[in-house]
């Protein structure tokens, strides 16, 4: 019913670009984006692609799990910004990695990832012992509008990865969706379509932040403690949160909320902005690599985003 | 407790402020909060009085959010 993780990886693209490089664009000053969001810079895709991204991620992921790409059984990518509307990005992949399994892409925004685990573990409550490939990888510099202040300044790209494998380690997760379309919204184009009338919203990503705010902190609150309960578990069990990396100012609110202390709150949204799905991917695996997890730890992560889609689940680590 | 009392309690749990600078007529400025703090305090007092406010432009000082309560108290 379950899966254990067998290996991360994530990627970033070279470009930094800082608030103060922002300031010279739009009307906005490095003082007033780390208070209102905590980010002092962000990865920016230049000449590499978000394929190319997604593919460092996963060569990585499978060099951390001691797998080979022909030993896959499924690739899943989490992204809403994924360079061609068709092949999907994880056909794409599938074709650099040399892998010869079914692959799709899946869309639910920031929520991606978890998304993406829960689709997994159906995968692995079908057949336990297999091997699938989650990627979350997203350009959202692609999606933002960068004349606008208001929005140009929260995100960033990059991509992470996990290899899922035989375990019983997903001690819990919920998946949860409440359509809207106003909050948080990025139009796709008509393309040139003779045919088509109306002319529709400029395809760049909206959002109301007022409203968005309050969502998140809710939500981020609520499905955790969902989780907790459905793993019979409390918050002091938890040694550390891995939430999506919107604002600070949202995760410090949630944590607040959760009465978690908050140094078991990973973030690394200053360095990195709120690159969508790959968020929670990418903290992953940073904490993997620099030796932050002990085998055993519980892991509680949590995401919301576009949709609106929340989702959160609790994960033991057992590397 | 009086309204703007639990609305005093709330600010200064949630945002550290000291009880006795804060009076009805305190903006948000000269309580130093910004537009989240506001979308925060919202949230808190929906918690708390169980009810359901919008954060509009009439909401300038705590005494507006006090008022906001009470009308649908």
């Amino acid at each position: 019913m379950s899966f254990c993780i067998l290996g991360t990886g994530s990627a970033l693209p070279s470009r930094i670009i800082t608030n103060d490089d922002l300031s010279q664009m739009v009307d906005t000053s490095d003082e007033w984006i780390r208070t209102r969001t905590g980010i002092t810079e962000r990865r920016v895709c230049t000449t590499e692609t978000i394929t190319d991204l997604a593919f460092q991620a996963a060569q990585k992921a499978l060099a951390d799990s001691g797998s080979s790409a022909d030993e896959l059984d499924l690739i899943i990518c989490a992204t809403i910004s994924a360079d061609y509307a068709t092949p999907s990005m994880a056909c794409t992949l599938q074709m650099q990695l040399g892998a010869t399994c079914p692959a799709f892409d899946l869309n639910a925004a920031c929520t991606g990832f978890i998304y993406a685990l829960d689709v997994a573990a159906g995968y692995f409550s079908r057949r336990p012992d297999q091997k699938i490939l989650v990627v979350a990888a997203e350009a959202m510099s692609r999606l933002v509008d960068w004349q606008d202040r208001g929005t140009c300044v929260l995100f960033g790209d990059g991509a992470g990865a996990a290899v899922l494998g035989k375990g019983e380690d997903l001690l819990a997760i919920q998946i949860g969706a409440k359509g809207n379309i106003t909050s948080l919204y990025a139009p796709n184009g008509w393309g040139n379509s003779p045919f088509r009338s109306e002319t529709m919203a400029k395809s760049y990503l909206h959002m109301d932040g007022q409203e968005v705010f309050r969502f998140a902190v809710t939500s981020m609150v609520q499905t955790v403690e969902q989780v907790l309960a459905e793993a019979n578990l409390t918050k002091e069990d938890i040694a550390y949160l891995i939430p999506h990396q919107a604002n600070i100012r949202i995760l410090d609110s949630a944590v607040n909320r959760l009465n978690l202390p908050q140094e078991k709150c990973l973030t690394n949204i200053a360095k990195r902005g709120n690159t969508s799905a790959a968020c929670v991917a990418i903290l992953l695996d940073e904490a993997n690599q620099t030796g932050k997890f002990k085998k055993g730890d519980l892991l509680a992560m949590t995401a919301f985003g576009g949709g609106l889609t929340t989702g959160a689940c609790i994960l033991r680590w057992s590397k | 407790m009086s309204t703007f009392e639990k609305v005093v309690e709330i600010l200064v749990e949630a945002k550290d402020l000291e009880a006795g600078n804060i009076t009805e007529t305190s903006t948000w400025d000269d309580l130093g909060l910004d537009s989240l703090d506001t979308v925060e305090l919202v949230m808190s007092v929906e918690d708390a009085f169980g009810v359901s406010l919008e954060m509009d432009e009439t909401m300038q000082t705590v005494g507006d959010v006090v008022k906001a309560i009470e009308a649908l108290k």
